[in-house]
């Protein structure tokens, strides 16, 4: 009973909180917190953030609010840019195993034959419990996308917002996925001697088909179906990021000589296990690295050289450092930037691979990532360290709109925390 | 006669099973003498590093089991703790570390491993987990797929491990023995088998069974998994009523006809004897109402479900069962007896008076289950349910102690058990906490501020990055 009586205080202050969750336009001003900009303007250790029209208007330092906003009290707390998840299936799974259609892996159909035509712009779901219960915890928007296709290519992706919509979708085909790793090698050709070659071939008949007539009437007879060759077609303009997944060293400099043969080629390299070993490479040739920084067990031969100090090294050597590989849990992103500062990764740099970085590498940079005039309203206020594992997001703003912050998995908390024994389940309905 | 034999045995059994494998050994060695059966045919050759005494001032002591030291003080000599207190005597020719700003806890114990049968690397060469021919395997024992060079092993060490339960997977309703290991790989599996500790069995409740063997002979549905747990237990009654004859009339002088023997029914009738524990591998609520169910009908004990992702809903009857639960803080989702995973299981259990655990499953996990067990003791809190630190350590050592049946020799603070220690660098309760000396049985294994002194494993050595940061 007493039990049951904290909870409800606790959630009647989060309710306070809530209560005026508002129309879009309203103008609200978040005071008191320190503030992570992750802008030029680095960290203000006690200031305000004003938002108007859904967007961040200004981040002041002190206490002084302009008239005409609502205000919240963050003092003691800490404000950081809604985190961004950088390698998901969010909206393209619910239940991944034998619990019926999966979106996020795609079986091979005629469409394609390497991959590249994948696109899930179309499959997502924002319906999807997975959204709630990664936004509460403090993430915004999110890179989303195939985690199978059984081909070459796993598809295009996609970048969304994480807010209750039905259009979520901020940027279709915002990415091609590509791995040369063990995985990717598997399923074509079980070898590296066939993968490669494929690729290669592959953007050579991209190159080819940006000068063809690419319609049903004409004859191809490519590795590629049209619709393969056609995606490719941004891709090899650098104007789609190809998202690599490569863990060995030899294969990450495979990966670098591919963007020296098609040089407007704008590469991320994923997973990226023994980055830390060809760092400088990666860092002269402007290729960031989305990684796991708690990846240290050589899971395979490709990835002999893992350690924890993978994204310390990296960021070291000038390379671009992005957090985040996960769906269910991609919310643990926080932890794992905070392992990667426990072993060496600056704390502004694991602030950074959560927001900034993500939002430049899917070119969303303009609009999201930090706390800059502009930028669209995606906040988080922290209890503390949001790397730290006992803090949390108190509470999360999208697009200017102070979220609910409940989802499936606080209610059922709620429900059990608040059971009749009296009476079934059923009937408690937090 | 017979019947007041194995009463006797049951009683013995749910008294012993949980605290200590002390009598199950008295008896085993009692039926050898009669049957001749080696009932411990792959013994532990464990030993114990020399090691100087070790005290530790200054420093914040969380003894395991509630209680918290400030500025407290530890001696360890001869393998075991000695004292732990406000100040202990400094015996001469002791090493003393300073542990001003740092944290003592005792080591943690992961009671669900699959370190050594899902090594890294995982090729399928070394895919040893699972004995995916037959629902019913209780004859397969995980120590004879261990493989004392996964590398995993020197990487749970920096994590604080001291000791834990390898396990078979759960593919099968009956998957075999575990084996608890003192976090020492060495050169076979009995150089690391913590001395004395009872042998534990795997089983699996929901999904996997079914999903392996649905369309391989059965069972394919949740009723397939219960009939067949209840047809094994009912041969191992009869097969240990047919032994317990054999014994009788041997033991009376006679020269009755030796019972062949099953290896299968070997270890479950271990468990009806409570000389193994029982593991089970249970997500939903009502699986493990069910499960508590059988325990019943045929008078074994569960020690603890593992994963236990809905042991929230059920938490009272946990208790009034006396059945621990392994948890993690917020794994969720990967299928559907996983769907109601929710990030205060593990306090809510603790809340009820149950048995609460924080497992790995995982040989990332297992490197910072101090992490685990702070998301979840910080998310409780949140939620109104106020756990001392001092008290959710329990999750990480006390607790795994009792339901791997070693809780009189490690999993706390306590004068006489194992100086199985880990000073951490500060507050473990923090994503930036790392084990700075992790001490088993009174020798320092590892050293973080020490490089050369780290444990690399045969399989690293000599290749890129060994030695390197892990």
């Amino acid at each position: 009973m007493n039990l049951f009586k904290k909870a409800a205080l606790a959630s009647s202050i989060a309710i306070g909180l809530s209560l005026s969750a508002s129309a879009l336009a309203e103008n609200i001003a978040i005071v008191g917190a320190k503030i992570h900009t992750v802008s030029a303007a680095g960290i203000v250790d006690k200031g305000t953030v004003l938002i108007k029209d859904g967007r961040i208007q200004q981040v002041i330092e002190g206490t002084d609010v302009p008239s005409g906003y609502r205000t919240i009290d963050a003092e003691g707390k800490v404000i950081t840019p809604g985190f961004i998840g950088a390698a998901t299936s969010l909206g393209l799974v619910e239940v991944s195993s034998s619990a019926g259609t999966v979106d996020a892996r795609a079986e091979p159909h005629a469409i394609s034959t390497v991959g590249a035509a994948l696109d899930v712009q179309y499959a997502l779901n924002n319906d999807s419990t997975l959204i709630p219960i990664t936004r509460i915890e403090g993430f915004t928007s999110a890179a989303t996308g195939l985690s199978g296709s059984e081909q070459l290519f796993l598809g295009q992706g996609a970048f969304i917002t994480l807010a209750t919509t039905y259009q979520p979708v901020l940027k279709a085909q915002a990415f091609m996925k590509l791995s040369v790793g063990n995985s990717g090698v598997d399923n074509n050709g079980g070898s590296r001697a066939a993968l490669w070659v494929a690729i290669n071939q592959s953007f050579d008949e991209a190159k080819f088909a940006k000068s063809y007539a690419m319609d049903p009437s004409q004859n191809w007879l490519g590795l590629t179906t049209m619709a393969d060759a056609k995606a490719l077609i941004p891709v090899l303009d650098g104007k789609m990021p190809l998202v690599v997944n490569a863990d060995r060293a030899a294969d990450i400099v495979q990966v670098i000589a591919l963007k020296k043969r098609y040089s407007d080629l704008s590469i991320i390299l994923a997973s990226g296990v023994e980055a830390w070993r060809v760092a400088d490479e990666l860092a002269k040739n402007n290729i960031p690295v989305i990684l796991d920084p708690e990846s240290n067990l050589p899971g395979a031969f490709d990835q002999i050289g893992a350690t924890l100090e993978n994204a310390a090294r990296l960021h070291k050597a000038g390379a671009t450092v992005v957090i985040g590989m996960d769906t269910h849990n991609i919310r643990l992103a926080t932890q794992h930037a905070g392992n990667a500062v426990a072993n060496g990764l600056p704390h502004s740099a694991g602030i950074a691979a959560l927001t900034i970085n993500v939002a430049k590498i899917f070119g969303m940079d303009d609009q999201i990532g930090s706390l800059e005039p502009g930028k669209v309203a995606d906040i988080v206020i922290w209890s503390g360290d949001p790397l730290e594992v006992t803090q949390t997001a108190e509470q999360v703003f999208i697009q200017g709109e102070q979220i609910d912050m409940t989802s499936r998995q606080t209610k059922l908390r709620d429900r059990y925390l608040q059971r009749n024994a009296l009476k079934p389940v059923g009937y408690t309905r937090p | 006669m017979l019947n007041t034999k194995i009463k006797l045995g049951l009683a013995l059994a749910v008294s012993v099973a949980l605290v200590t494998g002390c009598s199950g050994d008295k008896q085993e060695e009692k039926q050898e003498s009669v049957t001749g059966i080696d009932k411990n045919p792959f013994p532990s050759t464990y030993r114990k590093i020399d090691s100087q005494p070790v005290v530790i001032t200054n420093v914040t002591v969380l003894d395991g089991i509630g209680g918290k030291i400030e500025d407290g003080e530890i001696l360890l000599k001869d393998g075991v703790i000695v004292a732990v207190g406000k100040s202990v005597r400094l015996p001469s020719g002791a090493i003393e570390i300073d542990g001003k700003g740092k944290w003592i806890t005792p080591g943690i114990i992961d009671n669900h491993s699959h370190l050594g049968v899902y090594p890294s690397p995982s090729t399928r060469s070394h895919s040893d987990g699972n004995e995916m021919t037959s629902p019913v395997t209780a004859e397969v024992w995980a120590e004879h797929s261990i493989w004392p060079q996964d590398p995993g092993f020197q990487r749970a060490l920096a994590g604080g491990v001291t000791s834990l339960q390898i396990l078979p997977g759960s593919a099968n309703l009956f998957g075999g023995r575990s084996v608890t290991v003192k976090n020492l790989p060495n050169r076979t599996i009995q150089d690391m088998k913590f001395p004395e500790a009872p042998y534990g069995i795997k089983m699996a409740c929901g999904e996997n069974p079914k999903r392996v063997y649905g369309t391989k002979g059965g069972p394919m549905t949740r009723m397939g998994n219960v009939a067949g747990y209840r047809q094994a237990w009912v041969q191992a009654q009869e097969y240990r009523t047919k032994w317990a004859e054999y014994e009788t009339e041997l033991e009376a002088g006679g020269s009755p006809k030796r019972p062949s023997r099953d290896l299968n029914l070997d270890t479950l009738a271990g468990v009806l004897d409570g000389d193994i524990i029982v593991h089970m591998h249970c997500y939903r609520a009502d699986d493990m109402g069910t499960m508590m169910d059988v325990m019943k009908e045929f008078n074994y004990k569960i020690g603890t479900f593992h994963h236990a992702i809905e042991a929230y809903k059920i938490a009272d009857k946990l208790a009034e069962n006396n059945v621990c639960s392994a948890m993690w803080a917020d794994w969720w989702g990967f299928k559907m007896e996983a769907y109601d995973g929710i990030k205060e299981n593990i306090p809510m259990v603790h809340a009820a008076n149950a048995c609460a655990i924080v497992h790995s499953d995982s040989d990332l996990g297992i490197q910072r289950l101090n992490q685990e067990a702070a998301k979840a003791w910080a998310d409780g809190k949140r939620a109104g349910i106020d756990i001392s630190q001092a008290d959710a350590w329990q999750w990480l050592s006390a607790n795994p102690a009792k339901s791997l049946g070693i809780f009189d020799k490690t999993g706390s603070l306590e004068a006489g058990k194992n100086a199985d220690v880990v000073l951490w660098s500060t507050d473990p309760f923090s994503t930036y906490a790392q084990a700075d000396k992790v001490f088993i049985d009174g020798a320092m294994v590892y050293d973080r501020s020490n490089p050369e002194s780290w444990p690399v494993s045969d399989f690293e050595l000599g290749q890129i990055a060994e030695g390197d940061a892990k």
